[in-house]
């Protein structure tokens, strides 16, 4: 294990922005912490840089105890949401810093700076100011920069977030494949968990200061541990007595087999290839008062379903249809303890 | 822009200039004619007269060594306030700017009170270690500190609250140590600051007048500066001699800051 947190805690004040979070993350992979803002995610990140200090716990990177190291000691490259360059020097003076610091001969500075702008498509830029590139071009010399000094651990603090949403996409697939030539350990935090799902080897789901659930991509989507995790990596509904992804309601235009849900179209949205519907459960018991409306789902929120468009089409689906909603054979559901929330 | 009608337009213009031009600019202009009055015979008197050469020079000395200090404090004092948390920082903040609000002879006055080598609280200690404060460079220049203190730090301040401390993180996660942060990161980033600081504390230490008068002791030729010598050189009539030292002392703090307005890069306001 490349990074090893242990029991660690930070609090501001009352607010536990950590608490008690253990966690090991595993060498030459890499790993997103995911979570909403606020949740702690970049906290746990500047306390393994040691930027931040833990009230209690200890971090352990490759196998030496880092708890009461500086951050200079601590060989970890850091990259930040708002790049943090160095304005007053060049792109190469910028990638070139750390090996400066760290005594390195002329020449070899000189090779190593040529090589890392050429793995980051920089190279012509070299002798411009930071301020004459664009924000991805800032991001992917302050990758360079931290890469320079041959990290153990490469962490990012929601390396992307600064940009818009293409350079973003770009971005994002960009460091999946320099992960794959480079293979550092590294670790990122994202609040995106299309981000993290697409990029990541391993996600950590953090909330609330503690570690909901940690598994691949596929582990989270398929198993989640709870309903947060459910709720965060992806869209979620409710039908009947369970909670559930909308595109893994079954729709149909005729009553089915038993179990079905009958309910009206409220709302139809076509977006690019899917069609988004909101649907109004109608009110199937025999006798209205033994049908609580958590056990039905009526008088609940209306239930969203998203199905493909060609589908949709053959239905012949519009506002007002009569439906019958099914969850689907192997879809993933929790029971719904409280009432359904449309998922952020 | 708020498009404001020509008229309105003319009066501020007019408001603004002929402000600054009676406040400013004229008597100012007065002080250049009165001592080129006589050509540029004053000044040669002025550079042949012992007494003032030792004022000026003096008021170089004592101007220089409070900069210097204040530089170095300054800076330190700006990096505290807006780098670190700790009790009593609104209290040190507020200090700071004590001195602008203080009049420079009620600076000097207190000095006296404290450390005159007679009755005062630290001075008759101080004496008998055979330290001098009162009526010596030492005291003049302390006064001259308390004065300046201020322009360093407010114009350090807002600038390194801008910058943020991103890129001193980024630098110590690169395996920079504290010093090599400040040196290679920190003060670049400042760095106009800090001159545009020491440039108007060297034009307010070059001129300051009262509170180097009472600590001084204003003797000719060893505690004398030029601000001294020109009250001096007015009250005993010589009027040609204090407006060319006037007008060397203007000339300096002028050149000063037309100096650092043709240095600072054009991006940065």
């Amino acid at each position: 294990m490349s990074i090893e947190v242990t029991n660690v805690t930070k609090k501001y004040g009352d607010f536990y922005a950590l608490d008690d979070v253990s966690v090991s993350l595993p060498t030459g992979q890499l790993t997103a912490l995911l979570g909403p803002s606020g949740g702690g995610k970049s906290t746990l990140l500047r306390i393994i840089a040691g930027l931040d200090t833990a009230d209690s716990g200890s971090v352990a990177i490759e196998g030496t105890n880092a708890t009461k190291l500086p951050p200079q000691k601590r060989n970890v490259g850091f990259v930040f949401q708002h790049y943090a360059v160095f304005k007053h020097m060049t792109v190469a003076k910028n990638v070139a810093f750390g090996l400066e610091i760290r005594k390195t001969p002329k020449a070899e500075v000189k090779r190593r700076v040529g090589e890392l702008l050429e793995l980051v498509h920089l190279s012509q830029f070299a002798d411009r100011l930071p301020s004459q590139l664009s924000g991805g071009q800032r991001q992917r010399m302050a990758l360079a920069r931290a890469l320079a000094v041959e990290p153990s651990v490469l962490l990012l603090d929601e390396p992307f977030g600064a940009l818009d949403a293409k350079v973003r996409k770009e971005l994002r697939e960009w460091l999946r494949r320099l992960h794959d030539e480079v293979h550092v350990t590294t670790v990122f935090v994202t609040h995106d968990q299309e981000e993290a799902m697409e990029v990541a080897d391993e996600i950590v789901v953090i909330n609330q200061g503690r570690v909901e659930q940690v598994g691949s991509p596929d582990q989270l989507y398929d198993e989640p541990a709870n309903d947060f995790v459910m709720g965060f990596l992806g869209e979620v509904t409710r039908l009947g007595p369970v909670r559930l992804r909308p595109h893994d309601i079954e729709v149909a235009t005729t009553p089915g087999r038993a179990g079905t849900f009958p309910g009206t179209v409220t709302r139809l949205l076509r977006v690019g290839f899917e069609v988004r519907l909101q649907v109004e459960l109608e009110d199937v018991s025999r006798d209205g008062r033994s049908a609580t409306s958590s056990t039905t789902g009526v008088g609940a929120a209306p239930v969203s379903v998203v199905l493909p468009r060609s589908h949709a089409r053959s239905l012949d689906l519009e506002l007002g249809s009569r439906v019958w909603l099914t969850a689907a054979v192997g879809a993933v559901t929790v029971p719904a303890m409280v009432p359904a929330v449309v998922a952020v | 822009m708020v498009e404001v009608s020509t008229p309105v337009k003319w009066l501020l213009r007019v408001l603004a200039i002929g402000y600054v031009f009676f406040l400013v600019a004229w008597p100012v202009t007065t002080i250049v004619r009165q001592a080129f009055a006589d050509g540029l015979g004053t000044f040669v008197e002025i550079f042949s007269d012992e007494q003032a050469v030792n004022a000026l020079t003096l008021t170089v000395q004592v101007a220089v060594q409070a900069v210097l200090i204040n530089l170095v404090f300054g800076v330190g004092i700006s990096l505290l306030l807006v780098r670190y948390e700790f009790p009593g920082k609104r209290v040190l903040s507020a200090l700071v700017d004590l001195p602008m609000a203080v009049s420079p002879v009620v600076v000097g006055l207190s000095l006296l009170l404290v450390y005159n080598g007679r009755d005062g609280w630290f001075g008759e200690h101080l004496e008998k270690w055979g330290v001098q404060i009162i009526f010596s460079g030492t005291g003049m220049i302390m006064a001259t500190c308390f004065v300046a203190l201020p322009l360093v730090i407010r114009e350090v301040v807002p600038v390194l609250t801008e910058i943020g401390d991103d890129q001193e993180q980024a630098a110590r996660s690169l395996g920079a140590n504290a010093r090599q942060t400040f040196w290679r990161i920190t003060l670049p980033s400042i760095k106009w600051a800090v001159v545009y600081g020491v440039v108007l504390s060297l034009a307010r230490s070059l001129g300051e007048f009262g509170a180097v008068k009472i600590v001084s002791g204003n003797v000719a030729n060893q505690t004398q500066t030029a601000t001294l010598l020109v009250e001096k050189q007015y009250q005993s009539f010589d009027q040609a001699g204090a407006y060319a030292t006037s007008f060397v002392l203007a000339f300096v703090s002028v050149l000063c800051i037309v100096v650092v307005s043709i240095l600072r890069p054009k991006e940065h306001h």
